[in-house]
């Protein structure tokens, strides 16, 4: 634990706990034999209770183990993913997408307590900016809905409006999805995940991408029944979790609890992006900004 | 002794050579031996790249006939090979043409690989390969929506039941491991002896079948197949 930084929240990096194991023959290799054994806790269903994650560690690019135990988030937190680019914060939301069990490049672990693990439990944003399917708005809400067992009146229509407050191109029934602007494609994707996929557990690779906007999308994704991790660039979106995740050279390096003190200066940064956010409505529309 | 032949089938350019490698490399961690069999029409361009993971690789090509037929005529010669090589596994790679026919027979595990990143429309138009199939497997998820992706199984799970459904990303090694022990897990087969194809190959010989250039009626002869163009027109525009 030497070079693992944690400030705040130490009770989330248990140290006692064997991880559960869903296959055996992909525990070859270990770094601590330790953390190998089979535990008692895996896919089990806990009625009632709440989902969290445990992620336990892998390796880094350079094949070096990961110096934690155990990392858990919880449900009705938002948790941001740090770190520079390359640095291994889209690998390590694909890892959880997937519940990985050492079979990624990163050796990691991720289990899913709290319910039984299903994929539908896990809506995931990428940095996908682009649709390949070839339908329209309303075939793709449509087609989507039928997957995952929605039956909503009303929803085309949902699915729309969410999408047009969060960008200012707006987005119809008609329009082909794989013909879509960056912006309406990010927006018509959140929309989605929000409508159609209510999903307890929500992924998001940076939401800032292609010009959105990032405070109605986060609204629109995150409550207390979710559990957000969030890759970000922005250092207004990550104070706005309660807590963030360090990564670098493809490991997990520091587990960072949010200070008042940061609060404050989050609401400092939020002042800064309302502003940038309406001259930039004022560029967009030809007029002075000053 | 030669327990399985893992047939993997696909369009061209979907990733089954990839899909073969991951399974086949984590197979060997497991102490389970595979031949590869690569059966291409014109070239196997992908040979060098599987012969990188150092197990007995073969390919061959069916030049004038089709790669279909050429794999079920030369599935006995196939797997007599890879008993000589000691191998418990065969994965046999198809060239991945017309969609028409598939050469799984009853006994191989058959297994479907659909590229994420194309037309959801795809899955109705790919015949006996995907309807028949054992295992189905989605690739290039890295470069699809979540949406797209639930709703690319969705319409597979319409067309093959049956089937379980992987989802890989065959660039960064995402989603293999439930892929590998569906195969491990699948029954050995004692002897393929008397095996049998699961859906028939085309009736017909025509002449363009043996080499006819010449267009036109007075050219062809066998089984010849006329479009109907009012019937067809039908088809297209039922509204009209």
């Amino acid at each position: 634990m030497n070079s693992f930084k944690t400030q705040g929240l130490e009770a989330q990096l248990d140290n006692g706990e064997n991880p559960p194991s869903h296959n055996e023959a992909f525990d070859d290799g270990g770094t601590d034999s330790s953390v190998h054994n089979i535990g008692t806790h895996g896919g089990t269903l806990h009625s009632g209770a709440s989902l969290s994650i445990d992620i336990y560690p892998g390796q880094g690019k350079d094949k070096s183990p990961e110096n934690f135990e155990k990392i858990t988030l919880e449900t009705g937190k938002v948790y941001a993913l740090v770190g520079t680019t390359g640095s291994g914060k889209s690998r390590l939301i694909s890892d959880i997408e997937q519940l990985c069990n050492a079979d990624s490049l990163t050796k990691r672990r991720v289990v899913m307590r709290g319910c039984a693990p299903d994929k539908h439990l896990i809506a995931h944003l990428s940095q996908n900016m682009r649709f390949y399917l070839d339908v329209s708005v309303e075939e793709f809400v449509a087609m989507h809905a039928q997957a995952r067992k929605v039956e909503r009146p009303g929803l085309l229509e949902d699915v729309i409006t969410c999408a047009n407050k969060i960008t200012p191109e707006g987005i119809e029934a008609d329009h082909q999805i794989n013909l879509l602007s960056g912006g309406q494609t990010r927006a018509l994707m959140i929309a989605d995940l929000a409508q159609v996929c209510p999903s307890p557990l929500v992924l998001i690779d940076e939401i800032e991408n292609a010009g959105i906007d990032k405070i109605a999308a986060l609204k629109l994704l995150s409550g207390a029944n979710k559990l957000v991790l969030m890759a970000t660039h922005d250092p207004h979106t990550a104070l706005t979790a309660d807590a963030r995740i360090h990564v670098a050279g493809g490991k997990i390096d520091a587990f960072i609890e949010t200070t008042e003190a940061e609060r404050s200066f989050c609401k400092e940064l939020e002042r800064a992006y309302i502003t940038l956010q309406s001259a930039r409505k004022q560029l967009v529309t030809g007029e002075r900004l000053a | 002794m030669l327990e399985k032949i893992i047939l993997i089938s696909g369009a061209t350019a979907v990733g089954k050579s990839a899909v073969l490698k991951h399974c086949a490399a984590a197979l060997s961690k497991q102490h389970i031996s595979a031949s590869i069999a690569k059966i291409g029409c014109l070239s196997t361009p992908d040979i060098p790249s599987l012969s990188q993971l150092g197990l007995p690789t073969l390919g061959a090509t069916s030049q004038d006939i089709c790669p279909d037929h050429y794999l079920v005529s030369n599935l006995c010669e196939l797997w007599e090979w890879a008993e000589s090589q000691q191998s418990q596994y065969l994965f046999i790679e198809t060239a991945g043409l017309c969609n028409r026919c598939s050469p799984a027979t009853q006994r191989m595990v058959a297994i479907c690989v659909i590229d994420g990143t194309a037309s959801c429309k795809a899955p109705q138009s790919l015949g006996p390969m995907l309807e028949q199939a054992d295992m189905v497997v989605i690739t290039k998820t890295d470069s699809i929506s979540q949406a797209e992706a639930e709703i690319l199984e969705y319409q597979l799970s319409q067309v093959n039941p049956g089937a379980p459904i992987f989802l890989v990303d065959a660039l960064a090694g995402y989603g293999f491991e439930p892929l590998v022990a569906a195969i491990a897990a699948a029954p050995a087969q004692e002897s393929f002896e008397g095996d049998s194809l699961r859906y028939a190959m085309p009736t017909g010989v025509c002449s363009y079948c043996v080499g006819e250039c010449r267009v036109g009626s007075a050219f062809q002869q066998g089984i010849v197949s006329k479009i109907d163009v009012n019937r067809a027109l039908n088809e297209r525009c039922p509204h009209e």
